[in-house]
């Protein structure tokens, strides 16, 4: 009895209850969503979800428990890790749906940009952190170099939205380590200056998905028939929605991986705009109370990856609700907690254990 | 470089920027907030409609189309229901290969394929179209249990058309075929697009066609709840077709069977109405053709057949071909007379067998000529000199004018499509006709020839039974009409299509009563008397020769010398019983010599079966011409025009 009560203290020690139960919330709303969406294949999705669910609860127990310095200790070896699989990726990597981003470890197949997600703003928040007393212009720009290697590779596989969150996740470690403005106005105007000549490097379908934004009844049967359907389930979801179960763009089919990246126009068509009210609430406190465990953390190292990490959160929700209502152009990201799938969902608590450990650890760094 | 100065270690700056991210997320969240606020709350009711629109598929059900009866309720045309395999091509995963396989589980012949493959070309890709027709349950179950190995394949039950009495007045019913650019056109013009939505065949010729928008009825719908895959989930309502109306003739089936059947095979058509009222009983065009071939879209080699046949079996004679009447001209002639005043029935002339006019001399057939000649005489004897000074008196003006009155030289308005107007000859329709000056002008000499029937006169069987039921029925007009009544299955409710004459002549009943003696003599003791000797009725009638060939100066036409395409058209127009007449028909056998050989006999057999319920042995025979009146019908232009 001793021990049982032990071990539940030892976890309600590293727990951060806020934030703990905005994720529940989500998850929640998560498991009622993909229920609705794959009802008619059995439900077998949602039994793998909850296992997902646990398995994640599980890695954010134990990196909650982990002290941020020990953390640090992973920073360096965890990125070179990903950079050489990156590398091999581009080598012998698999090919999936015309793209190159897994790799075979013989029992089982990583993709190795999903690595980076935390082990990016783990590494530059390690880098600032190491060099807090003397940044001066150079350590940024090897800050951009750390950044921009595995995004090279990423972009190259292709892989659009996962470079995209990387590059956010790197950019947000690098804006809060104080990048000047005028440094960044100057890189957003040289950025700016440079997109007609990105936009010669992106690949055909990339580029599709940002025309069919501009405009998706351009291809109504084709690439915009995902934007065309999704937008069609949240209008006609309207204040209230059409009930849980009832939404029939969802029902019939006309909403593409609706358990996955498109799962927010399920949750919308049913649940209407109250619901999207309360989602918007939900991740709101969500950065909140992120942004706050940021601010309270004691070192320069847990301050820049609790920020960092935070503003992935937001990303990741901004982007796809931004793409499911189309105003975004269509890149893969899942919707936070809500989307169907293990990886996301055990990076993403991953991110949550490590902003927990950053909490509850604070004191402990002050004494 | 200053900026990098102390200033990441200022804890300050650090909120700052959380300050600054944080504010940016809310913002960046108030927008997604009006983004959603716009789709659900401003835009709801379109994307609600186009979410509905998404969900609900409207599926059309036919109606069944209405059966065609004949007056007495033989089916000529009706529906019945059988399976077919049908194959939409877009949901096939490669259209050969499905064909292949297919060929495997049911038979597929070559014109199976042929036919599948000339329909593909007419329809749009998502629509599905018949590989088989007229499955056998077993070939049914045999497909049903291999379902699944051919997406895009189903078995349908459909209603097909049928006409059970085959080529029986095919030309008079029509057919149905499958729908065409030209029949959508129509379609949308009369404003019956929704109603032909699921709609394949529609009427091509005939009643089928005429009656089209009775005959196909209203169709129902189901709403049916789809999925993105278009299939149907479930039916959420539905509104049950309206079959549409059925259609009595006055046709009498049997009668045109005897009709039909007297024309042996030779070319030519027959019109029999009914002058009371202008039901026609009897619409005859020799050859015919069998409307079932059309149904399911015709086979190549038999539509070829069908068009490079030389005795054109797809023309509807009887309201399409039109010739010179010949001598059935001088009845309405003698009318005409008596209506103007020209003539009273005593009148006689001197016939010396030829009439000089100008520089021409027309010749009587009878050399010598008939001797005096009255009005009751000039018809028995078939005299031309009497009308050629009749036409000579009346002038083409006073003609044409009668004649049109009459009903000639314009459409009957009968409820079959295709008619034509035929001619009837005067000063203005030459002047539209031709393009030359010279040509354009109206020489009185021809008014001569069109006196008896020749010249530009050129009518149809349909022409001359209907002028000469509307003078049995002392000027009362009907137009001619097949549908007696139109059914609506559903209510019981019956239309009557003709209750009314649509214009009256004035015509006097005493000068009728001249006309009908006048005929009667024919059949009696002039050249209808071999062909009806022995009725058990009284009739009258007039026949006619229209020229093919015409004859130099100073030949003589002797029917054996002349090729067979070559011979007279012959003509008989008549009517029985005398006294109240209830049935008149135009009869014309192409190339069948004088009238009273080959048309004659075709109404004898007619009139027999009418009045007496007399079936022929056989098809009407051909008669000897009587010996007196060999040469009737015979013009002879003995002084040529360029004298």
């Amino acid at each position: 009895m001793k021990l049982i009560k032990r071990i539940i203290q030892g976890i309600l020690a590293h727990l951060d209850m806020p934030l703990f139960l905005i994720v529940m919330a989500l998850m929640g709303i998560g498991l009622l969503t993909i229920y609705s969406a794959t009802s008619s294949d059995g439900f077998w999705k949602l039994d793998k979800q909850l296992i997902n669910i646990a398995a994640s609860m599980i890695v954010m127990l134990a990196v909650a428990r982990t002290p941020p310095q020990t953390l640090m200790r992973f920073a360096v070896p965890l990125y070179l890790l990903g950079v050489i699989l990156l590398l091999g990726v581009a080598l012998f990597g698999i090919v999936v749906n015309g793209s190159r981003r897994w790799i075979s470890l013989g029992f089982v197949r990583i993709q190795p940009s999903e690595i980076m997600k935390i082990a990016m703003p783990l590494m530059l928040a390690w880098y600032f952190h190491k060099h807090e007393s003397m940044l001066r212009g150079k350590h940024f720009f090897i800050a951009t170099l750390i950044l921009l290697v595995p995004i090279a590779f990423i972009l190259k596989q292709p892989d659009l939205g996962t470079s995209l969150l990387i590059g956010a996740a790197g950019f947000f470690v690098i804006f809060f380590a104080g990048l000047p403005w005028k440094v960044m106005f100057g890189l957003g105007a040289a950025f700016a200056a440079a997109m007609p000549f990105a936009w010669t490097m992106l690949h055909d379908y990339q580029r599709r998905r940002v025309l069919t934004l501009l405009d998706p009844t351009s291809d109504p049967l084709g690439a915009g028939y995902h934007i065309i359907q999704s937008t069609i389930a949240i209008g006609s979801g309207g204040g209230l929605g059409k009930g849980w179960l009832n939404g029939s763009q969802t029902h019939l089919e006309f909403i593409p991986e609706k358990h996955t990246d498109f799962i927010f126009a399920v949750f919308s068509e049913e649940w209407g705009l109250l619901g999207n009210g309360i989602l918007l609430i939900l991740f709101t406190l969500l950065i909140g109370r992120g942004l706050m465990i940021a601010a309270a953390a004691p070192t320069m190292f847990s301050r820049l990856l609790a920020s960092a990490l935070t503003l992935v959160f937001f990303i990741y929700a901004f982007v796809n609700m931004g793409m499911v209502s189309g105003i975004l152009p269509v890149v893969g990201v899942p919707l936070p907690f809500i989307s169907y799938g293990g990886t996301a969902l055990v990076t993403l608590m991953l991110g949550v254990g490590i902003l927990m450990s950053i909490h509850t650890h604070r004191m402990l760094v002050k004494k | 470089m200053s900026d990098f100065h102390h200033s990441e270690q200022d804890p300050d700056r650090f909120r700052k920027r959380i300050l600054f991210a944080g504010s940016f997320v809310l913002l960046c969240f108030c927008l997604l907030f009006g983004r959603f606020f716009y789709l659900q709350i401003v835009q709801h009711e379109y994307y609600a409609t186009r979410a509905e629109s998404n969900r609900i598929s409207l599926v059309p059900v036919m109606p069944n189309r209405g059966n065609i009866v004949d007056r007495n309720g033989v089916i000529l045309a009706r529906n019945y229901s059988a399976f077919t395999l049908e194959i939409t091509p877009s949901k096939t995963l490669g259209l050969e290969e499905t064909i292949d396989s297919l060929g495997e589980i049911v038979e597929i012949q070559l014109k199976d394929r042929r036919r599948f493959k000339r329909l593909l070309e007419e329809s749009k890709n998502f629509e599905s179209i018949p590989i088989r027709t007229r499955l056998s349950d077993q070939e049914v179950a045999r497909f049903a249990a291999q379902r699944y190995r051919f997406p895009g394949v189903e078995v349908k039950a459909r209603l097909f058309r049928q006409y059970p009495e085959n080529s029986l007045a095919a030309h008079a019913i029509g057919y149905i075929s499958r729908i065409n650019t030209k029949d959508k056109e129509l379609i949308d013009a009369g404003g019956h697009e929704a109603n032909y939505k699921g709609t394949e065949h529609i009427g091509k010729i005939g009643l089928e066609a005429h009656y089209e928008f009775e005959l196909h009825g209203t169709a129902g719908h189901e709403q049916v709840e789809v999925d993105a895959g278009g299939r149907a989930v479930r039916v959420l309502s539905q509104t049950a077709p309206i079959p549409g109306n059925n259609l009595t003739l006055t046709l009498d089936a049997k009668l045109q069977a005897v009709a039909e059947q007297a024309f042996g095979g030779r070319r030519g058509s027959l019109a029999a109405i009914d002058p009371s009222n202008g039901a026609v009983l009897a619409l005859v065009s020799s050859p015919a053709f069998d409307p079932n071939l059309f149904v399911d879209g015709i086979r190549f080699d038999d539509w070829d057949e069908l068009n490079n046949n030389p005795d054109k079996p797809m023309l509807n004679r009887a309201i399409y071909s039109t010739h010179p009447p010949g001598s059935t001209f001088k009845p309405l002639m003698a009318l005409a007379a008596l209506t103007t005043g020209k003539r009273t029935p005593g009148q006689a002339i001197a016939d010396a067998g030829y009439f000089n006019f100008g520089n021409r001399r027309f010749m009587d057939d009878k050399v010598g000529g008939h001797g005096m000649v009255d009005m009751h005489k000039s018809i028995v004897v078939s005299c031309n000199t009497y009308y050629y000074v009749l036409a000579n008196d009346m002038g083409i003006d006073n003609i044409a004018r009668f004649m049109g009155e009459l009903g000639l030289g314009r459409r009957t308005e009968i409820d079959i499509p295709g008619e034509a107007t035929g001619i009837l000859p005067s000063p203005e329709w030459k002047q539209r006709r031709f393009k030359k000056r010279e040509q354009q002008k109206w020489y009185p000499g021809e008014t001569i020839s069109i006196g008896i029937g020749q010249g530009y006169n050129a009518y149809s069987t349909l022409h001359m039974a209907h002028a000469l039921a509307n003078i049995l029925n002392y000027g009362k007009v009907y137009r001619p009409h097949l549908v007696n009544t139109i059914t609506n299955p559903t209510t019981g409710e019956v239309r009557v299509v003709e209750p009314q004459p649509v214009r009256r002549i004035d015509l006097k009943p005493e000068h009728v009563e001249v006309i009908k003696r006048g005929m009667a003599g024919v059949v009696t003791e002039g050249t209808g008397s071999r062909a009806f000797a022995g009725a058990a009725y009284e009739s009258g009638g007039k026949t006619g020769t229209a020229q093919v060939f015409s004859l130099k100066s100073g030949q003589k036409y002797v029917a054996g010398q002349v090729k067979e395409r070559l011979r007279d058209h012959s003509w008989y127009v008549a009517f029985a019983p005398v006294d109240k007449p209830k049935i008149v028909v135009a009869v014309m056998v192409e190339n069948g010599g004088f009238g009273a050989q080959s048309a004659a006999p075709i109404a004898r057999q007619v009139f027999d079966y009418h009045l007496t319920g007399r079936l022929p042995g056989g098809p009407a025979p051909e008669v000897e011409a009587p010996e007196a009146d060999e040469n009737t019908e015979l013009i002879e232009e003995a002084i040529d025009e360029a004298d």
